[in-house]
């Protein structure tokens, strides 16, 4: 086991560490600036300089994050099954749902502001819109595609439609939601950054754009680290929520469902 | 539990614009194991499943009386070709998978799928996951969710085609003892399947199919590979199945 997961932990991190390298390497060959392109070194001594802005900050990006998701993956949870139960809203819902998919998540955060104000509000909202999508399609076509057999077993059974939809579409779509769940924990930042950039007096987001107009590159890229780490904690702490709610569908084990 | 006979009218299944087959009649008298041979795409598999009541998406008609005259549902049971075991459930938790699905929760239920996976031999593995059984194992589980059901009428869909040979030998024997005494209408393609089982033996055939009975060997069952009855049988058997396709 431990021979085994050392090596799994210490690949990532080699493949950081050579690109810090890598990242030096440009700056000490091409002598690029320090105001376009800051050192490792300088974003490492912003981070721990100004490590108590970035934890202001940081704390309402990660509840913007949050609670986007959450709200977001409840709101396309419950899309996704009144569109497997109900018939009539497939046929009214379905091509809107498709429709807004086309409308552009840059030029919808300026209207939120507008409406929402400048507060958590807008960002979480927006957040929410971004993982939406794809935990209701995701889930929807999980849902769609259970297997006949098993439709069949139910119905020997003697279920009903709700007995069916929760008891065994439901788990049998678990999978295909995970991969929608997985899309939306990496999505969920980029919503609640996007929503920052538009108009913001705290977050991330925000603490960029304000590093950036006073030419403190070093503290952007520190503000991006922080980001970058957070997204990344994100996306493994929903894989391993996964993993426990799925403890039959481990890799290399069942996977031909 | 008393099995009831079944009685079919006014079997009807449109395909497209072509009739596979109409106002078939036919009986299946209670406590009887009947096979149902028939070609690929003879409508076999369609007959049974229209039987069961199962969704169809082709036009399809058919009226089903019991001997008690009380409803099918709830006393029927069904297995398919594929073991239908859901991977979310353990090996117990799939064995008494109808009581689950239906929300009933006993300590009564427990042991029941306890006994009902000791009598496929598979008692030990209870707590497994599907995923770690081989085919013929599922098949078992498949066999002990059957069983657990209690129904009175069983129909199985091939049930036993997507395992090996020899495994598919040792299931006959199982499946005759724990599902003797019921109502069983078993569709199969092998008609070595068919003589080791049935009592009565119909084959699904021409165009519009009919269905033309044939008889069976009158030695107990299950009959073994090297019945004399066994084997005789099986060459007309064949036969009969054969011909279809030259009178097309």
């Amino acid at each position: 086991m431990r021979s085994e997961y050392l090596p799994r932990l210490l690949r990532p991190l080699l493949a950081v560490v050579i690109l810090i390298a890598l990242w030096q390497l440009v700056i000490t060959v091409t002598g690029v600036p320090r105001y376009i392109l800051p050192a490792p070194l300088a974003v490492g001594r912003a981070l721990i300089a100004e490590r108590a802005l970035l934890a202001h900050h940081a704390i309402t990006t990660v509840i913007e994050i949050l609670g986007g998701l959450i709200g977001g993956v409840l709101l396309g949870l419950v899309t996704a099954l009144s569109l497997a139960r109900f018939r009539p809203l497939r046929r009214t819902l379905l091509p809107l749902l498709l429709v807004s998919q086309a409308i552009p998540l840059f030029a919808l955060a300026p209207i939120l502001m507008l409406w929402l104000g400048y507060g958590l509000g807008p960002k979480i909202l927006m957040a929410m819109i971004i993982i939406y999508f794809p935990v209701a399609s995701t889930g929807y076509d999980g849902l769609r595609q259970t297997p006949q057999g098993w439709l069949d077993l139910a119905r020997t059974f003697g279920l009903n439609r709700r007995q069916v939809l929760f008891r065994v579409q439901l788990p049998a779509a678990l999978p295909s939601l995970a991969s929608g769940l997985r899309m939306a924990a990496s999505a969920a930042p980029i919503g609640a950054v996007i929503g920052e950039w538009v108009g913001a007096s705290r977050g991330l987001g925000f603490l960029m754009l304000n590093a950036n107009a006073r030419l403190q590159i070093d503290v952007m890229f520190a503000a991006l680290v922080v980001l970058v780490v957070f997204a990344i904690l994100l996306y493994f702490g929903v894989d391993a929520l996964l993993r426990l709610a799925m403890p039959w569908h481990r890799d290399g084990v069942a996977t031909e469902y | 539990m008393t099995p009831p006979g079944l009685h079919v009218r006014n079997a009807s299944l449109t395909f497209g614009q072509r009739a596979l087959f109409s106002k078939l009649e036919c009986e299946f008298p209670a406590s009887s194991w009947t096979c149902l041979l028939g070609r690929s795409g003879s409508g076999k598999s369609s007959l049974l499943r229209m039987i069961a009541g199962l969704h169809l998406p082709d036009n399809h008609h058919l009226d089903l009386t019991t001997s008690d005259g009380e409803a099918l549902r709830g006393r029927l049971a069904w297995m398919a070709q594929q073991d239908l075991l859901v991977p979310w459930e353990r090996v117990l938790g799939n064995v008494m998978l109808g009581a689950r699905w239906r929300g009933e929760r006993s300590a009564s239920a427990v042991a029941r799928a306890r006994e009902m996976l000791a009598l496929v031999g598979l008692a030990e593995r209870a707590d497994a996951w599907p995923a770690a059984l081989s085919g013929g194992q599922r098949q078992r589980v498949s066999l002990a969710r059957t069983l657990f059901e209690d129904a009175s009428v069983v129909l199985m869909d091939e049930p036993f085609s997507a395992v090996d040979a020899i495994t598919r030998l040792e299931l006959h024997e199982l499946a005759y003892r724990l599902l003797a005494e019921r109502t069983v209408i078993m569709v199969t393609h092998d008609p070595l399947e068919a003589l080791r089982l049935a009592e009565r033996i119909l084959v699904l055939k021409g165009d519009p199919a009919r269905l033309v009975p044939l008889a069976a060997p009158e030695t107990p069952r299950p009959r073994a590979l090297d019945d004399a009855e066994v084997q005789t049988r099986q060459t007309a058997l064949v036969a009969e199945l054969r011909e279809t396709a030259d009178a097309q």
